[in-house]
């Protein structure tokens, strides 16, 4: 938990409202944690085909939608009691926005975690698993690095996690491509090929979610809504 | 008192010209004021006040420091603050309610419709029945209703015959919101009615003089909610014919009524924005300190 000392969003008159939001925030981070963790799990399991682990990730997604449920009350009940201004107030609305985005990621790694089942009772690995991998990867770290810059409300690393985010959609663009390649020389590769393009997809999603969460962390530290803006008034808006 | 010594007029000369003076903060995180300095837009294009440079003092303690503000026609703009930060004290230079006080000094200037509010030829019983006020604690006259309300247009001579000062009556009751519920008994004393009764029938009674502007010194501070939400409402709709400035403790009623805010601190006027800016994103790191519960 944030000393609260330290904590923007702690230095309240009213120690109870300073514990409802900073509660909100751990929360949040909390939801963020397990979700990243899903995806890990999610990805483990289909690359190493282990179907427990597929199996346990499927069923933890119910933990997930839980939490989603439990912060949305808690963000309503802080509107209800304190009706937060400015920072605040741009604080519950981000989290409120943000939770759906976990939640979605969260049916991701659920729907990569039903493949991984699926691809492991077939036996044979196919191919695209390095590209599973690196993309994976690289969509951890963006989500890591999301909730990093959540929690420590730091808007250039948000900046660079909207740019990362260019990157995976290329990155699965020329994936698919390969994969496209494969299905070509080989029909008997199609059904799994279309799997691992399915497991991709799934993580390029994630990927732009973790994308929605950076621009709500630009929205709750400089007060500009991002969303849908061009890369360069972004940049703009994060360097003022 | 037209007391605006010659560096003043020419500070205020040039901001007419540009309207430059209150440059926004270059880091809005600070928190330092400097003293006649101004983030947001206090400015507006053909204001109904027009105020330079004003400041006042009580003896030797200065209330209020160099503030410049325009406020303009048909604009509700609220003006926040914790307790003693000069906001009911600037209120109240609008329409001269501190010549009462013999210790108070208000320098700079405050045109209302281009005009010299503390001209020393200034007729102050005219000013208050273009600007008129209402205040935080209900105050009606221990007299009928229809009496508080005919009180003003009778001394102003608003009103020849009977007829004329029933209609006046009316209307402003109309207009207060408070015509149906008072219509059976305008012959009662008014301190019978409720407290937000009592409220809407200063406003009426404001109103019957027809002024230009409402002041409005925490109006609902006393009134319970479903008072305080028809007293809003009315705020609502008396926008469309009068300028009302209102001063509240009430951070959500500010940002209900108003369309711009003002946020004072210390005496100084350190932030006015757009209301929905004001409460979503402000500019000063002081306004969002107040605003958000870190002091006050």
């Amino acid at each position: 938990m944030p000393n609260k000392k330290d904590d923007v969003y702690g230095d309240h008159i009213s120690e109870k409202f300073n514990d409802e939001l900073t509660e909100l925030k751990t929360q949040f981070l909390n939801m963020g944690g397990l979700v990243e963790s899903q995806v890990e799990h999610a990805i483990q399991a289909l690359v190493d085909n282990d179907g427990q682990l597929a199996e346990q990730t499927r069923l933890n997604d119910k933990i997930v939608d839980k939490m989603e449920r439990d912060l949305d009350e808690e963000a309503i009940l802080v509107i209800a009691r304190r009706q937060p201004t400015a920072r605040d107030l741009r604080l519950v609305i981000s989290v409120i926005k943000m939770v759906a985005d976990l939640e979605r990621m969260g049916d991701e790694a659920k729907k990569i975690a039903k493949m991984a089942i699926k691809l492991s009772e077939e036996g044979q690995a196919p191919r695209g698993y390095i590209e599973i991998r690196h993309i994976g990867n690289h969509v951890m770290s963006m989500i890591h690095d999301a909730l990093d810059a959540f929690a420590r409300l730091d808007s250039e690393q948000a900046l660079r996690i909207m740019k990362e985010d260019k990157q995976v959609d290329e990155e699965y663009q020329a994936a698919a491509r390969a994969l496209l390649t494969f299905m070509m020389e080989d029909t008997r590769n199609i059904s799994r090929c279309m799997m691992v393009m399915w497991v991709l997809r799934a993580l390029e999603r994630i990927g732009d979610h973790a994308c929605n969460i950076a621009e709500h962390v630009i929205f709750m530290a400089k007060g500009e809504d991002v969303r849908h803006s061009p890369m360069e008034e972004t940049e703009k808006v994060v360097g003022r | 008192m037209n007391t605006m010594n010659p560096s003043i007029a020419a500070k205020a000369n040039m901001q007419d010209q540009g309207a430059e003076i209150p440059v926004p903060a270059d880091r809005p995180e600070d928190t330092i004021i400097e003293e006649g300095r101004t983030v947001g837009k206090p400015f507006v294009d053909d204001p109904k006040f027009k105020l330079r440079n004003v400041s006042v003092s009580y003896g030797s303690d200065r209330a209020i420091k160099d503030i410049s503000l325009d406020i303009g026609r048909n604009e509700v703009i609220s003006f926040i603050g914790p307790s003693g930060c000069g906001k009911s004290t600037f209120l109240r230079c609008l329409n001269r309610m501190n010549d009462s006080i013999d210790i108070c000094r208000v320098e700079g200037q405050l045109l209302l419709d281009d005009e010299d509010v503390y001209h020393s030829k200034r007729d102050v019983v005219e000013l208050r029945a273009r600007v008129g006020m209402v205040f935080q604690k209900p105050n009606p006259f221990p007299k009928s209703i229809y009496d508080n309300v005919a009180y003003g247009p009778r001394i102003h001579g608003l009103a020849n015959r009977k007829s004329d000062l029933d209609e006046i009556v009316e209307n402003s009751l109309r207009k207060a919101g408070l015509w149906e519920e008072a219509k059976d008994r305008l012959d009662s004393v008014a301190t019978g009615m409720s407290g937000g009764q009592q409220q809407r029938l200063c406003i009426a009674r404001a109103i019957a003089v027809s002024p230009e502007v409402i002041l409005m010194d925490e109006p609902c501070s006393a009134l319970d909610p479903i008072a305080t939400a028809k007293v809003e409402e009315l705020i609502s709709e008396m926008s469309e014919s009068y300028t009302i400035v209102i001063v509240t403790h009430s951070m959500q009623q500010a940002a209900r009524v108003s369309r711009r805010t003002a946020y004072f601190h210390l005496g100084h006027l350190v932030e006015v924005n757009e209301t929905d800016k004001v409460f979503t994103s402000p500019e000063h790191q002081l306004t969002e300190s107040y605003i958000t519960g870190r002091f006050g």
